[in-house]
């Protein structure tokens, strides 16, 4: 797992793709959060960073599946699968490697934004004067996020060996996970079952981890979608034996 | 012995690549797995490599099913797939190290494989190049010097060879002949000069049938497979007539051909040239051509693996 985990990161450093996945992300969010007369903190008034956490899985949801979109696709195309899989790796090493890499590049295109938390925080009047508890738990909803996302990426590089299908599948089940269950469950039509439906989706137990309360139900939630979409790209990638 | 295939089917929805499959490969041998495209030589090698497990039947690779230990059977194996696929935004040395990484190597070791790996294959000018940006040739060596770079027992190389000019192929089989002085190695092609240049021993497979599984002299030897008799020409400086040949001792049959010779066929292993020698001098014929003539591989080939089938 380790191998292939290094090689993939490598393989984002060599290319452009890291620099390029990182820089698009903090320029979007910056701009968001500092410039655009909308969204800007500076003009909202307010020492809080909810537009980082309200824009970062839109953002999320174009970018993690551009990072994924070649884990499996690529391999498939050119062949290298075979190679990847006559070696002595276990399917799930392999996933779990490709997935890690995914995530790492996840994890370090947010972790400048911790910047962002030092400025709102010196902006505050009262100095400090910031909810530290609910910025932690939407970095923590957040990163539980991106992991969810990064998973349904990984799943979708591995059913097709055309990238942009594989990224064009991504972005949509993670818009699906994120929104398209929230909007079912507000339609008239399912009525009282709107509740359970909401929730099943990942805007649900993502809000609640934004308050800052930190639910082990909210955490599980994610912790399981999140293994039950790379169980199922194990079965993806071992159906090549049926 | 490092393989071991025994009734190996393995079937592809409704397809059967692999029908009922046996054959083995004794250690130190060097194995030419031959056939035509389709046949499923890479099947074959696809499960032994444990990428595709078989539908029925068993294959070992020094003694270990690839079914119940695919792991250590990878670690046993060395594989070269077919078309040689590659990082090619890879460096060469970096590419070694990942598969020498994936095979356990590491610190010292690792770096002494990959040194020795890229010696072997006369790749330390190109150690440092992208592999995208390598020749042909090259490439197929950084295939070979991955295969090789946890000095496996086995060596399974699916068409080693197929697509590079002349001089490449050559260079290529003298360095599949200098690796397999150690090991076993089983390489599927469908040139028959290969196995020639090559092996020791031919498995031929057709439809997924085995269909010869010989020495390379005994499957060239007409003898072998194509028949219980022996063919010889002769072609004589005056006129002679068939009756006359025909009554040569041991010869079964005379084919006039029109340039001229005959070709004389024999009952089983029975050497008649002498016969047809002093038979010649007691007629005062003038010989002067005398040729055993054996199947040559690729007229064998064609025969075992046309259409139809009968095998010979």
């Amino acid at each position: 797992m380790v191998s292939v985990f290094r090689k993939e990161v490598a393989g984002f450093l060599n290319s452009l793709i890291a620099y390029i996945v990182i820089s698009v992300f903090l320029t979007g969010i910056g701009l968001l959060m500092w410039v655009f007369p909308q969204t800007n903190i500076l003009d909202y008034g307010f020492a809080d960073m909810g537009t980082l956490f309200g824009l970062a899985p839109y953002v999320f949801m174009f970018l993690i599946p551009a990072i994924c979109m070649r884990l499996f696709a690529e391999e498939r195309k050119s062949g290298t699968m075979e190679l990847l899989f006559t070696r002595p790796l276990t399917d799930m090493q392999v996933i779990l490697g490709k997935y890690f890499a995914g995530l790492f590049l996840v994890l370090f295109s947010l972790l400048p934004t911790l910047i962002y938390y030092y400025s709102v925080s010196e902006l505050g009047n009262p100095k400090g004067n910031l909810d530290s508890a609910g910025i932690m738990g939407s970095y923590v909803g957040l990163l539980l996020l991106g992991a969810f996302f990064t998973a349904l990426g990984v799943l979708s590089s591995a059913v097709t060996e055309n990238q942009i299908v594989a990224f064009i599948l991504a972005a949509f089940l993670c818009f699906i996970c994120y929104d398209g269950i929230q909007a079912i469950a507000s339609l008239e039509a399912v009525g009282s079952a709107g509740y359970f439906i909401e929730r099943l989706g990942v805007i649900y137990h993502y809000n609640a981890l934004s308050r800052g309360l930190m639910d082990s139900r909210d955490v599980l939630y994610f912790a399981s979608i999140t293994i039950a979409v790379l169980l199922l790209t194990k079965l993806v990638i071992g159906s090549r034996k049926w | 012995m490092s393989i071991s295939v025994k009734n190996l089917t393995k079937i592809y929805g409704r397809q059967k690549a692999l029908d009922n499959v046996s054959f083995s490969v004794e250690q130190g041998e060097i194995v030419g797995f031959l056939g035509p495209n389709g046949a499923g030589k890479s099947t074959t090698m696809k499960i032994a490599t444990c990428y595709l497990p078989p539908s029925s039947g068993t294959l070992e690779v020094c003694g270990i099913n690839v079914e119940e230990d695919p792991l250590q059977v990878r670690h046993q194996v060395g594989y070269l797939p077919e078309h040689n696929p590659l990082y090619l935004d890879m460096y060469v040395h970096e590419y070694l190290g990942f598969i020498g990484h994936v095979h356990k190597l590491r610190g010292k070791e690792l770096r002494e494989q990959v040194k020795r790996v890229v010696e072997m294959f006369g790749l330390t000018k190109e150690q440092n190049k992208l592999i995208g940006a390598l020749s042909k040739g090259y490439r197929q060596r950084v295939g070979l010097a991955q295969a090789l770079i946890h000095d496996p027992k086995v060596l399974i190389l699916d068409e080693p060879t197929t697509g590079l000019d002349p001089n490449q192929i050559t260079e290529i089989r003298n360095l599949i002949k200098e690796v397999s002085q150690q090991k076993t190695v089983l390489f599927s092609t469908h040139i028959m000069q290969e196995v020639q240049a090559l092996c020791q021993r031919v498995v031929i497979i057709d439809s997924g049938k085995i269909v010869a599984d010989q020495n390379v002299d005994r499957l060239k030897d007409a003898s072998g497979v194509a028949g219980e008799h022996q063919t010889i020409r002769v072609l004589f400086e005056n006129r002679v007539n068939k009756e006359d040949i025909g009554k040569i001792p041991g010869v079964i049959e005379v084919h006039p051909k029109t340039d001229g010779s005959f070709l004389l066929l024999s009952a089983g292993d029975q050497d008649i040239r002498s016969n047809i020698f002093h038979y010649a001098v007691e007629n005062d014929w003038v010989l002067v051509e005398l040729t055993r003539e054996s199947h040559s591989l690729e007229e064998v080939f064609k025969e075992l693996t046309g259409k139809g089938g009968s095998g010979g």
